[in-house]
Parts: C-alpha cells; structure tokens; sequence
C-alpha cells in the first residue's frame, strides 16, 4: 500500500545532523525528494559538503527510519544540484543563532561571496558587529572561527557555501 | 552511458589528486603549527578525501566491473597511481606545505570549473561544482598565508621563496597533456590545459606580486610523469602507510 510521503516527511524531521544535533535534515536542506516508484518508497538526499564526515551517520539513521516506515524503500544520493548553504531553511538560521552558532549570511550567489569579501558576522552571542575572523575552518569543515571583540566570546559562524 | 577508458582512466586521476592531497594534508593533525592551522589543515585534507570518494565511486560505476571505491584507493600499486608529482612530495615545513596548497589549488580550482560547465558527463559536473566552492576556501587560505610569510620576517619570507623554487620545477606537469587529457578536450569534458595554464599563471603572478616573491620562469625545465605512472620514491611509502590497514584485513569494517 502506498502512503503519503507527508507522512514520511514529518518522520525524516526526526533524523538529526549529529554535528548541529538541534537541527534535522530537512530543515538543513538536505532531502531533495520522496517518491514512490510503484510500491518502492525513494528518499533523495543531496550531501552537503563532499568531506563531512557526519553524511555516512546520517544515510544511516535516514535508512533506519524510512525502513521502519515503509518495508521497500531505498535512499538515494545525489550530487546535482550541488547543496548550498540557501537551502537552510529560516527556522533552522534561528535555531542555530539560539545554539550560539552564527548562521551563513545572504546567498552563495552573492557578488560579495563570489568575490570572496566577507560579510560583517554579527555576534550570535551579544549581538555585538565587533568581530573578527580567527580561521575560516572552524570546529568542522562547514563552519568559520570568530571571536567577538564586544563579549571577547570566541564563536563559530556557518559559512556561506 | 557507455564509458571510454579514458573516461575512466581520466576520473581516476581526478580522485587520485584527491586522496594522496588528502593524505599528506592529514599528516599535519596533531602537529599544526597553531591550534586553527591544526585544524584548517585537517579540515582540508576531509574536504578532499570526501571528492576523492565521490570521484572513485563514480569511476567504478562507469567500469562496471564490481570495484568500489576502496579497491580503487587501497588495492591499486603506485605505477597504477595517475595523480601529479608535485601533491606526493614529503609535507616539509608548513610554508612548504601551503605554497604546494597555492600552486595546486589555484590549478584544481580553474580545472574543477572548466568540468563543472559541461554535459558531457553531468554527475562528474555535479561532484565538480560542489568541488568548486570547497576550493575556493582553499585557494584563499592557501593565498592569505602565502602573502603573510612572503611579506612577513626575513627568515619567513627566506623559506617561501625557498619552498616556491624547490615546488616550482613540478608544476609544469599540470599542464603537458597525456592521452586522456587529450581525450577530455576533444569530446568537451574540460578545457585545453593551456587556456588554464593562462588563468592559473595570471592568479599566482598577483599573490607573488603582494607576498614580495620572485615568480620562477614558466617556460623552466619541469619535472614529468606522475601523470602516466612514473613516481617519485616518496608515493611508495606514502600509499604503504595508507593502504596497509585494508590490504591486511581485507574487507575490515569498524
């Protein structure tokens, strides 16, 4: 029997990205698609950066929960287009500015960002516009080091990607 | 799609790139200069690891001959290797291993670009434009610290000008075509290796120009033939340390 893949949407916002453990999969952008092809139920995912060692943990759980969903089902990568930072949905941006994280600011197409000129990363923490840049590769590769010259709080902000 | 050796073989060759990078960036975990170099430098060496990853599993669905990924990085022997020279080389001191950073990346970079535009083959352009954005951090990274040292003490600006000569005579096998490079420009996959020696000479002609260095000469006498298998004696033990775990316990899992 098919069901509705709402219903398997609302359960993929179980699966959580182990590295940001407050943010689920959906809302990171990284389920692109759900289908069923015939009685075959397809999740398609889009891996966000190509070294994230956390991508295999979250196939895993995704697998383990559409599984349990429907008996015939498979998950799918796949690379095109590639994921963007964009695909973060609003709610997600404020979770991770509540976790201390600075979300990425505008888009990945932005002439600022293809320039490779930084925006100002306001503090997550104090709100505070006096921060600086310690290392553009953070505690994880999707994320920059900061420090807040206002609080003297050191920061992670999520790059734009 | 039915693929052509040099297809393959020029896939292949993309992920070998890739993971002896990977590989000899990840030897600086745990001995980074600073604690965030520590960390910048590990976090590249994951970024290519992941590309090398996604170049080899597509290299092996296009075969079709059953290999997966692993077979390809930890059962192959050197002579079968096809990545450059220049990324084998021992890591040196950290301004060695950041001009070696500089001059590759700015090549990967123009290179991952030019596989990025076409359709000849739209999952490598997939894996190509998610490839672009990573090196481009790269590249910057690379270009930051290179102005830094370049411009920075007497003694740090000694050792990039030191690192640069030493590197340069392996950067013109980046650009002397093999089989499959010509391959890939005749049927569109890239562009002619020329046209990204101009960008790449141009982008470095700028950062040396901040940094205070002397750019050797282009047209030098440069060091050939990690492109059709013939390496230096560095990669033997390079891929001994790499691929002794899998080649003991075969098929080992954790």
């Amino acid at each position: 029997m098919v069901m509705d893949t709402r219903r398997v949407w609302r359960h993929l916002e179980q699966v959580k990205d182990p590295e940001l453990p407050f943010l689920h999969v959906v809302e990171m952008g990284m389920v692109r698609e759900v289908l069923f092809k015939g009685d075959e139920l397809v999740v398609r995912i889009t891996p966000t950066y190509s070294g994230c060692p956390a991508t295999d943990v979250i196939l895993q759980d995704i697998k383990k929960v559409v599984m349990a969903l429907h008996e015939k089902a498979t998950v799918e990568v796949v690379h095109h287009p590639a994921w963007t930072t964009d695909w973060i949905g609003e709610e997600a941006r404020s979770k991770m500015e509540a976790n201390g994280i600075a979300p990425p600011i505008g888009s990945s197409s932005d002439k600022a960002f293809l320039l490779g000129k930084s925006h100002t990363v306001p503090c997550p923490l104090c709100a505070g516009k006096n921060t600086t840049l310690v290392s553009a590769f953070g505690s994880t590769a999707c994320k920059a080091h900061y420090t807040c010259a206002d609080c003297l709080e050191p920061f992670d902000h999520f790059k734009c990607f | 799609m039915e693929a052509s050796e040099q297809h393959i073989q020029y896939i292949i060759r993309l992920a070998d790139d890739a993971l002896i990078q990977g590989q000899r960036l990840s030897e600086w975990c745990g001995h980074g200069p600073i604690l965030e170099e520590d960390i910048a430098l590990a976090n590249l060496a994951l970024d290519h690891i992941g590309q090398a990853r996604a170049l080899y599993t597509h290299a092996a669905k296009l075969e079709g001959k059953g290999r997966t990924e692993d077979d390809l990085a930890y059962f192959r022997d050197e002579v079968e290797f096809r990545n450059h020279l220049i990324l084998e080389l021992p890591i040196g001191d950290f301004g060695f291993t950041i001009m070696r950073q500089l001059l590759y990346s700015v090549f990967a970079l123009e290179r991952m670009k030019s596989l990025a535009s076409q359709e000849v083959d739209t999952n490598l352009a997939a894996i190509a434009s998610k490839a672009i954005k990573e090196l481009r951090y790269h590249a910057e990274h690379a270009k930051d610290w290179v102005i830094r040292l370049g411009d920075g003490t007497e003694e740090s600006h000694k050792r990039m000008q030191g690192s640069l000569d030493k590197l340069w005579p392996y950067t013109g096998e980046m650009f002397v075509p093999v089989a499959d490079d010509l391959w890939s420009t005749e049927t569109g996959l890239c562009s002619p290796l020329n046209s990204i020696k101009a960008a790449w000479a141009d982008s470095l002609a700028q950062t040396f120009h901040e940094a205070t260095l002397t750019m050797p000469d282009l047209d030098g006498w440069m060091h050939q033939g990690g492109k059709s298998g013939n390496h230096t004696e560095h990669l033997g033990y390079l891929l001994a340390e790499m691929q002794s775990l899998a080649r003991k316990h075969p098929g080992v899992t954790w």
